[in-house]
């Protein structure tokens, strides 16, 4: 699985890290990033939730 | 299709659906309504087609586009003329918006806040306890939490609290179109004076942020700035007062889901979740096609309307298993109480924030909380504007 997050898309609504934070977080201008190391999701469940819970769409997840 | 159901409708118990949009529960995802002035727009109620349709850039939310559905004549009065602030513009203008204030409504500016919401919660609650029983909770607890809450974010005056709640309410729910355009007349004023105090006297609330960013490098502009200052200062304390109050309402009309949260405060996180899907409180988002746009075999023509009934689509029993109940065990992440798309409330972790913290502080500290006057005597908000307790007399 690879993750990754288009930040032309992100609207900085939060919500990959409020589903998933140990995936997901959000940076200092509140953009949503992928936390360092788990650009390979981590075996978390809560991913592919994330994903869909992004109102914009803006996360990818391959594999 | 059946007869067009006429939108919006008042609630026949607070948190439910009213009995009329049960029309537009069968006939998903789409049906036609008729707005107050006669319109006949589409109705989506169907979950899948909600979140494909909030994402759609080519539905637009310019409420001054001739065919923009507005439904009610007061927002008609101010809204066709003049867009509010961040809501009533597409991208790109709406995505410079939004950045600016992205940064001061994340999920960790949330988290910091926690202790200051803590602090005031247990202060109001203090004052009520000292006072009573019993107390009316809407102006004794459920407004001023995230009043107070707002006023130190944005770097408002809480003494000047009255003033702008009074105007508010005139804005959300006053008795005609010129009221409500005076209400948002003295909101702007008022708000165009501090933010020119804030030019001379900085302070460390966002809209200090916004005025240090215009001085830097020219953007907001003054109109732009006020306009924005309004729409979050509005937004930041009705919505979540609503929440507050119906959901106190809610919880005590179900006394099981009530015990198994005293029982369990864990619970009180996926309880604010389900609440919020269960009362879906801004119940009818609002677009217009700017193009053609085919949604499940239908097609939306360029300059038709379209309503979204939140409550409606929050009760799809193919998004939720029996939509009906109030269940904390259920996953209710992903209703569209706070929208969906680019638009979707800015303030949503500072919402969950404040309704976890007020929540969960007045079940614990009151366990015996209960309604001081019969149900029906409890007066609730008309249909056609957010909906919430306008009163909420409880003893203990």
């Amino acid at each position: 699985m690879h993750l990754s997050i288009d930040g032309e898309l992100c609207i900085g609504a939060g919500q990959c890290a409020l589903t998933s934070p140990d995936v997901f977080t959000q940076d200092d201008d509140g953009f949503g990033k992928v936390v360092p190391g788990q650009e390979g999701g981590g075996g978390s469940p809560l991913v592919r939730e994330a994903a869909r819970a992004c109102p914009v769409q803006a996360i990818s997840v391959e594999g | 299709m059946t007869e067009a159901v006429a939108f919006p409708q008042n609630r026949t118990c607070p948190y439910h659906p009213p009995t009329a949009y049960e029309p537009l529960r069968e006939d998903r995802p789409l049906s036609r309504v008729t707005l107050w002035d006669g319109r006949s727009v589409w109705l989506v109620s169907g979950h899948s087609a909600g979140r494909t349709l909030l994402s759609d850039p080519r539905l637009s939310t310019d409420s001054t586009h001739p065919d923009f559905p507005l439904t009610t004549q007061r927002a008609s009065a101010v809204r066709r003329r003049r867009r509010a602030a961040l809501l009533g513009w597409d991208d790109p203008e709406h995505n410079v918006q939004r950045r600016m204030l992205i940064p001061s409504f994340t999920l960790k500016r949330a988290e910091l806040l926690r202790p200051r919401i803590q602090e005031t919660v247990d202060r109001l609650l203090d004052a009520m306890e000292a006072a009573g029983p019993p107390a009316e909770l809407v102006s004794a607890f459920a407004l001023p939490v995230p009043s107070i809450v707002i006023c130190d974010l944005l770097g408002v005056p809480y003494e000047d609290h009255d003033f702008f709640e009074e105007q508010s309410a005139r804005l959300l729910r006053g008795p005609t179109g010129e009221d409500t355009e005076d209400a948002l007349a003295q909101l702007e004023g008022y708000l165009g004076d501090l933010i020119e105090r804030k030019r001379r006297k900085p302070g460390e609330g966002v809209l200090d942020d916004l005025v240090a960013r215009q001085l830097k490098d020219g953007g907001p502009d003054r109109e732009e700035l006020v306009q924005l200052a309004t729409i979050l200062l509005i937004a930041g304390h009705e919505t979540t007062a609503n929440m507050i109050s119906l959901g106190t309402y809610t919880l005590l009309r179900h006394p099981e889901r009530l015990a198994e949260l005293q029982a369990d405060p864990g619970l009180v996180p996926a309880a604010v979740e389900e609440l919020l899907r269960f009362l879906s409180i801004a119940d009818g988002l609002l677009r217009v096609a700017r193009e053609d746009v085919e949604i499940d075999g239908t097609i939306i023509r360029a300059g038709e309307g379209v309503v979204f009934s939140t409550s409606v689509i929050n009760r799809d029993a193919a998004a939720y298993a029996d939509p009906d109940t109030l269940d904390w065990s259920r996953s209710a992440r992903h209703h569209l109480a706070f929208g969906f798309g680019i638009h979707q409330c800015l303030g949503q972790n500072l919402a969950r924030a404040e309704m976890e913290i007020a929540l969960g502080t007045l079940l614990r500290r009151l366990p015996g909380l209960r309604l001081a006057v019969p149900t029906e005597e409890i007066s609730f908000k008309p249909g056609d504007t957010i909906q919430g307790m306008l009163e909420l007399p409880v003893t203990w």
